[in-house]
């Protein structure tokens, strides 16, 4: 029998749908009214030519990715030696990783700012070196729930203890296990953890703006300030940038360790001529 | 002096004992395997013998050294694992290559071996597929040879046919067999399955609460149990509780039965009671000059297993299995007939209490 056409469902997704789209397609209409009279990519090309839009936006590139360097070489052996000798305090570590979902980066940067400043054992806040340290620290915190998240899922995946066993057993030293055999069957959660500490780091705020870092949030929000079709070009390039950070983790997210990205063209080929 | 030694380890696990006082001796070149219920402390001497878990006492030597805290990556000992453990992020190539290119071999002898262990198991075909693309015997004979690969002195097998369906599991076992004879490997095979330690071994210890009840040939361990455990383990078994009659010619009643025992009776309950164990296949539904008792009763239950039918019957309240080929010019008996069953006494073993 043939099942009835799913209406509600339908009208529930559709809605649900129109309820984020209509927003986003009128700030794009929007962004695209900057000549008077016509539909132009002009406040695009503002932002994109604008030194400052270059300066911040590759500030906080760099910033962020050696938060996702300095997260992945604390967070990925954490999750890997509390999974193999430690499992007993894992609810303990993931209490911890998840702290920073409750404790507001507004009181983060003070407590940095208080331990750190200038009349303190470690002046970090004094040089802008130092200061730039912090906020990268300040972003691998904001991205440790995920990090860890991401991580310690893509270990529950795998055999860790008997891997690491099958390795020691064939003559490798811990070190060479967690870089040839843990390391890259977790590749893609590591991956997962990093495009969302990439997206939550590229455009945060609070930490870049209470520690004067010239970073995109605080850039943003001056715009937002200042100019009128300029923040609603940023916002859909950001918004497209973050839907490509999920598609990536996604495409990182399905495959399997040592499988292909695509599938074998001749598969394909094969069944064609069969056919 | 014996290649491996295995001196009075005791394991403990916070207050729990698991290993209490093992002693064993494998000669090089020798298949032994260990066999018992789960919980009996066999996975954790293999493990102790690898260096994934080191004894809370006594010693364990390999060619005369003492490995006992030695870490695993360093004892040369090649490992199988009951789930393969393969690296799913590299090929049956890389797999089979990753403890070569360890040890520090060139590229050229790297390929050489790998390319050699792939004949061994017959996959040369299959080295740049990846585990999940092989089925569970083929994946299984990749581990084999990557644990073989680096020429180890001793080779554990932990469960490796466990995984596996029962088919596969009969022909793989039958195929490590011929490469450990190939080889001349010494190796440790830990299994539950009595009829895979039977079919493959050189010798079986059987363990029992962390310890080894017996240590002896498939042959002396399924005709001749050295403790009641053993003989209820291994095999199928009736035990038969009889009076003893007269201790000095070793006769004994079962029921109101006089039955002479060939050996001495030596375990004798406080009761005068007596534990006899016969096989299901000592009985015979065909009387034979051979099987100088019988026992009458009527039968409770027919089991068809295939190639032999394994009937019960109830002898003066005690159940007593027997086993009939599967022969259609027998007549065989019914639920409810009555019936005799045949053995010769040298078949029977007077249990220790």
């Amino acid at each position: 029998m043939k099942k009835p056409f799913p209406i509600m469902p339908t009208l529930i997704a559709l809605m649900s749908a129109l309820y984020f789209l209509v927003p986003l397609y009128a700030t794009f209409l929007f962004s695209l009214k900057m000549t008077r009279g016509e539909y132009s990519f002009a406040s695009y090309r503002s932002v994109l030519n604008s030194s400052i839009f270059i300066d911040t936006i590759t500030f906080s590139t760099i910033a962020s990715l050696c938060a996702i360097v300095i997260g992945t070489v604390i967070i990925v052996p954490t999750a890997y030696w509390v999974r193999l000798k430690l499992p007993h305090i894992r609810p303990v570590i993931e209490f911890i990783s998840l702290l920073p979902l409750v404790v507001p980066p507004v009181v983060l940067v003070f407590g940095y700012i208080r331990v750190f400043g200038s009349n303190s054992w470690l002046p970090l806040a004094g040089s802008d070196q130092g200061t730039n340290l912090l906020l990268v620290f300040g972003y691998v915190v904001m991205s440790m729930p995920y990090m860890f998240r991401a991580v310690d899922n893509g270990m529950s995946v795998i055999d860790i203890k008997t891997l690491t066993e099958a390795a020691e057993s064939l003559g490798a030293s811990r070190i060479r296990t967690i870089a040839f055999v843990i390391f890259p069957n977790v590749r893609g959660a590591i991956m997962s953890g990093a495009f969302l500490t990439f997206s939550i780091s590229l455009g945060e705020f609070v930490l870049a703006s209470l520690l004067n870092r010239p970073a995109f949030g605080p850039y943003l929000v001056q715009l937002g300030q200042d100019r009128a079709y300029e923040p609603a070009a940023l916002a859909i390039m950001a918004f497209a940038f973050t839907w490509a950070c999920m598609a990536l983790m996604q495409l990182f997210a399905v495959k399997k360790p040592g499988s292909r990205w695509f599938p074998r063209l001749s598969i394909k080929l094969y069944k064609k001529v069969e056919a | 002096m014996s290649f491996v030694n295995i001196s009075n380890v005791v394991k403990s696990f916070g207050t729990n004992t698991v290993v209490k006082g093992f002693d064993l001796a494998v000669e090089k070149g020798e298949f032994v395997s260990f066999l018992g219920p789960s919980g009996c402390g066999k996975t954790t001497v293999l493990r102790m013998i690898v260096g994934f878990e080191t004894p809370s006492s006594g010693s364990i030597t390999i060619g005369g050294k003492d490995v006992t805290n030695v870490a695993p990556n360093k004892r040369n000992i090649g490992m199988v694992f009951q789930a393969y453990a393969l690296f799913p992020n590299m090929s049956v190539f890389d797999n089979i290559a990753f403890g070569l290119k360890i040890s520090g071999m060139t590229k050229q002898a790297v390929s050489a071996r790998v390319e050699e262990m792939l004949k061994l198991i017959g996959l040369t075909h299959l080295a740049n597929r990846f585990p999940y693309e092989m089925s569970g015997g083929q994946q299984q004979r990749v581990a084999l040879a990557r644990a073989l690969a680096p020429k180890p002195d001793v080779l554990l097998l932990d469960e490796p046919l466990s995984a596996l369906d029962a088919k596969i599991r009969v022909s793989l076992r039958e195929e490590i067999r011929d490469i450990q004879k190939k080889l001349g490997i010494t190796t440790v095979f830990v299994t539950h399955d009595q009829e895979e330690a039977l079919t493959i071994s050189d010798r079986i210890v059987v363990m029992n609460g962390g310890r080894a009840d017996q240590i002896g040939t498939p042959n002396q361990i399924y005709n001749k149990p050295a403790t009641r455990f053993v003989a209820g383990f291994v095999g199928t078994l009736n035990i038969i509780d009889a009076k003893v009659h007269n201790r000095d010619d070793g006769t004994v009643l079962i029921g109101s039965k006089k039955i002479q025992l060939n050996d001495p009776i030596e375990h004798v309950k406080p009761d005068g009671m007596v534990s006899l164990a016969l096989r299901p296949e000592a009985f015979s539904i065909v009387p034979d000059a051979a099987k100088d008792v019988s026992l009458d009763g009527t039968v409770t239950s027919i089991n068809f297993l295939g190639s032999v039918i394994r009937a019960v019957m109830d002898v003066e309240g005690r159940e007593i299995s027997f086993d009939m080929f599967n022969n259609p010019s027998l007549m065989l008996p019914d639920v409810g007939d009555k019936t005799s069953v045949y053995f010769a006494s040298s078949d029977i073993l007077a249990l220790p209490a």
